[in-house]
């Protein structure tokens, strides 16, 4: 079995978020970034325990961004990644990003690809269903448990209140969040490793965003903690009702 | 500074009379990309698998600590610098120094992973012979044997070749039978094999044996109850005819004492990683306490009390390092030039590192005495909660304690850092005399009262630091002249020397750190380390200063003290800076980020 990973680059969790340009654009010096922890933790994990297990033969791993994103891959590679596909875009609309991974997997008879849920900057969850649809792939969404048997995936997703368990033959995309797998740690063979693995850089042929970002804009502050005496009831309802407006 | 020779190569002890290049130097922001990948899985080791589990470890759980040196080494942590040849990865030293300082955030699992992959593996790695390293090294790397090493008796520490342990041949030549007693032994009550330290029948030194616990004749005593690091295993070993094959005799006879000094050469360096590690972890945890605790409607952070302790802790620790990785690269370095000129990989190791063992006993001294600094102020910021078990500072401030006292005590290793290079001074190592008469003879000279050099970003902290070696050189060359011999049993006077060296050492360390990294990133890039660096090197010209003017009022006397003492005056002068600004920049800084960023 063939898998593809999905990698997207994401700013470190606490990376204070800068406006620039009109608010436009993210500052991005000083940012640290990691891998998107749905991508890294979930579906590159399970990926890996499937070749493990003996039931998958290849992980490669593709990301679409520009140099800048090469240690993050990297990183995926130090994890257990056979080889990575970076295509050179800088990209941050979903559709787009579906259409170049699509563009270069179209014709690799991949088994299996597997991405985060969503990347945790721009939540979009839309790259893997619509590059399910690209391919002509079948897709399941927000999975949390993926059993190969046979040519068959069997897929644990939650529901509203509950969790259904669906079962699909392979080729598919899938889209993971937690409970697919365990977070592992890139131990030292494996980073060692990542040096000599290869990394191949490739264009893409189309450019044409399906949206554009107009503005950022950040939350508001959050407001400090008032404290209240327990005795002062009062105080309580008169400030639910003048200042938060609630009741 | 013209009449102070510039060397790229820097050679161990001559700091104090030559002027480095600040490219030949190595910092911390020059790590590589697999070097963060590595640190990076230091971190996320910790944050998994010790930070939650603190207090089972300080429990000492049955089997835990093990477990967690077995994962460890399933990651490979154990074996970074143990050749490849051996199953280790063959890192260079700087990088398993790097493993060092974020592990060492790590508690009481960092004593335990520091004895292991220090003192319990590396005298086998360093001497043992080829049949002795292929039976044990890729287990000791790979976490499936754990080491410890048994040189400190009840009545030997600090003068560890007085050991009484002894060792005599069996009568079929077959088996040394050790018997002794052994104690503070790191991981004693997990450890597979142990390098023990004894003298064979009458011998002058010790001699040094690989000892499996499963060998005849070995007894563990209960575990201390010690202030801190509760969850590192440290118990008394007992030695009794211990049945010891000849073939694990380690080295030569009677070379277990060069084996302990090296080795320990090698310790001090590594804990001044650990404890670097230890003071950033603390120095975050303080930083965040402080943005989340409010007083009189404000956050604490706000008010200027607490950002001098929040910056002061960061700028000894950034001083710190910047000797740490200085050394580091220093020790890498001369060992390849050993290794360049023909001798033996291992042999290059020992002889590197022996060279800079003055500058590993500085950073020891300097770096553990940082973090119980740090964890002081760490508790005084949490306030009340400080003195909680509940909050994170009660341990670190226990756990600290030990780093002043163990690899040789602070006291050792100051006055080990005014013998080492008074010693290279007598045998021509070390060219302490003409710089010192040069020195006395300027003293009778017209003062130089202007910079006649061109000035630049650092042309004065230059200045500073070349002074500073003339206060030294004048005062321990004075010292020398009117104590001779004496000099040895003069403790205080040996203090004193050694906190300018020490001061001196780190102050120009860390010069030159940021003068590199402004030619990596620009001025405006490094603004936070200009004031560190500042503030740090006018509080070192006071120090320096005042342990000059103690050392001179006790052994000089008359028209010559005066002069020296002017002449200290001198070269201690540093202009007037805002301190207090600087502080509060490096502070706001640490505030914004919520955490050490530097």
């Amino acid at each position: 079995m063939k898998i593809l990973v999905c990698i997207s680059q994401v700013p470190d969790t606490s990376t204070k978020v800068v406006l620039k340009d009109n608010s436009t654009t993210i500052e991005s010096a000083g940012v640290s970034y990691i891998i998107n922890p749905y991508d890294e933790w979930y579906a590159l994990v399970r990926a890996i325990e499937l070749k493990e297990s003996g039931v998958a033969s290849d992980i490669d791993l593709v990301t679409v961004g520009k140099a800048n994103t090469e240690p993050v891959i990297r990183k995926a590679l130090a994890l257990g990644g056979d080889k990575a596909i970076r295509i050179d875009a800088d990209c941050s609309d979903p559709y787009l990003t579906a259409v170049y991974i699509a563009e270069y997997a179209r014709n690799m008879d991949y088994d299996l690809i597997l991405c985060g849920k969503e990347s945790i900057d721009y939540n979009n969850g839309t790259v893997g269903s619509m590059l399910a649809e690209l391919l002509d792939m079948d897709y399941i969404g927000f999975a949390t448990e993926i059993k190969a048997e046979g040519n068959t995936a069997i897929v644990k997703r939650e529901i509203e209140g509950g969790e259904e368990t669906d079962s699909c033959k392979f080729p598919l995309v899938i889209s993971c969040q937690k409970g697919v797998a365990e977070a592992r740690i890139a131990n030292m063979r494996g980073i060692m490793a990542a040096r000599t693995r290869p990394l191949t850089v490739i264009t893409p042929s189309v450019d044409d965003p399906l949206t554009s970002i107009l503005s950022y804009e950040l939350p508001p502050a959050k407001a400090g903690v008032r404290l209240i005496d327990p005795a002062d009831m009062d105080e309580l309802v008169e400030l639910l009702h003048t200042e938060a407006k609630v009741i | 500074m013209n009449d102070i020779e510039t060397v790229k190569a820097l050679k161990g002890g001559e700091f104090l009379i030559r002027e480095t290049a600040a490219d030949s130097v190595f910092i911390p922001e020059e790590w590589n990309e697999e070097q963060l990948m590595i640190a990076e899985t230091c971190v996320n080791f910790l944050a998994q698998h010790v930070k939650p589990n603190l207090n089972r470890i300080d429990e000492q759980e049955e089997g835990l600590m093990s477990h967690l040196m077995d994962e460890a080494g399933a990651l490979g942590l154990l074996g970074v610098s143990v050749p490849e040849e051996y199953g280790g990865f063959g890192k260079d030293f700087k990088t398993s120094m790097l493993v060092t300082e974020k592990l060492g955030a790590g508690n009481s699992f960092s004593v335990a992973f520091s004895a292991h992959s220090g003192i319990g593996t590396l005298p086998i790695l360093y001497y043992g012979n080829d049949a002795q390293k292929q039976k044990y090294i890729p287990k000791l790397a790979s976490g499936e044997l754990k080491g410890a090493y048994c040189l400190t008796e009840p009545s030997s520490g600090s003068d560890a070749n007085s050991g009484k342990a002894r060792a005599r041949l069996s009568e079929d030549g077959k088996h040394y039978l050790i018997t002794g007693q052994k104690m503070w032994i790191t991981n004693a009550g997990f450890a597979d094999v142990f390098t023990v330290f004894a003298k064979i029948d009458d011998d002058e030194n010790l001699s040094a044996f690989i000892v499996e616990k499963d060998f005849e004749g070995i007894t563990l005593n209960a575990e201390e109850h010690k202030m801190g690091i509760k969850g590192s295993s440290t118990r008394q070993v007992f030695f009794n005819e211990c049945k010891v094959p000849v073939e694990n005799l380690l080295s030569d006879r009677q070379n277990g004492f060069k084996i302990a000094v090296n080795i320990l050469n090698i310790g001090r360096m590594k804990l001044g990683g650990g404890t670097v590690g230890a003071s950033k972890e603390v120095i975050s945890q303080a930083v965040h306490y402080a943005n989340e605790r409010e007083q009189f409607g404000r956050a604490i952070s706000k008010y200027g009390a607490i950002r001098y302790k929040l910056a002061q802790q960061a700028i000894l620790t950034y001083a710190s390092e910047s000797a740490v990785y200085r050394a580091s690269q220093n020790m890498e370095e001369a060992t390849e030039m050993l290794v360049a000129s023909g001798l033996d990989e291992t042999n290059a190791k020992l002889k590197g590192t022996e060279q800079f063992a003055i500058e590993a006993a500085i950073i020891k001294v300097h770096s553990s005495e940082t973090l119980d600094y740090v964890v002081d102020e760490g508790v005084q910021i949490y306030g009340g909660m400080g003195y909680s078990a509940e909050a994170p500072m009660d341990r670190a401030y226990r756990d600290s304690r030990i780093n002043r006292i163990f690899e040789g005590t602070n006291e050792i290793n100051r006055m080990l850092t005014v013998d080492m290079m008074l010693k290279r001074a007598l045998k021509g190592e070390l060219d302490l005399m003409g710089p010192a008469q040069k020195v006395a003879g300027e003293l009778m000279s017209i003062p130089d009262f202007g910079a006649t050099e061109e000035e630049n970003l650092f042309s004065k902290e230059k200045k500073y630091i070349a002074n500073f070696k003339k206060a030294v050189l004048m005062v321990a060359g004075a010292a020398v002249q009117k104590l001779m011999a004496q000099l040895g049993k003069e403790q205080e006077v040996l203090m004193n020397l050694a906190d300018m060296l020490i001061e001196l050492y780190v102050s120009e360390s860390l010069q030159l750190r940021v003068e590199k990294l402004v030619s990596m990133r620009g001025e405006d890039g490094c603004k936070e380390q200009l004031d560190i660096m500042r503030v740090y090197i006018n509080d070192a010209a006071e120090k320096i200063a005042k342990a000059g003017k103690e050392a001179l009022n006790y052994f000089a006397e008359g028209d010559e003290k005066r002069m020296m003492l002017m002449g200290l005056k001198r070269y201690t002068k540093t202009e007037d800076i805002n301190s207090t600004q600087a502080r509060r920049n490096i502070a706001a800084k640490l505030v914004a980020e919520n955490k050490y960023c530097f």
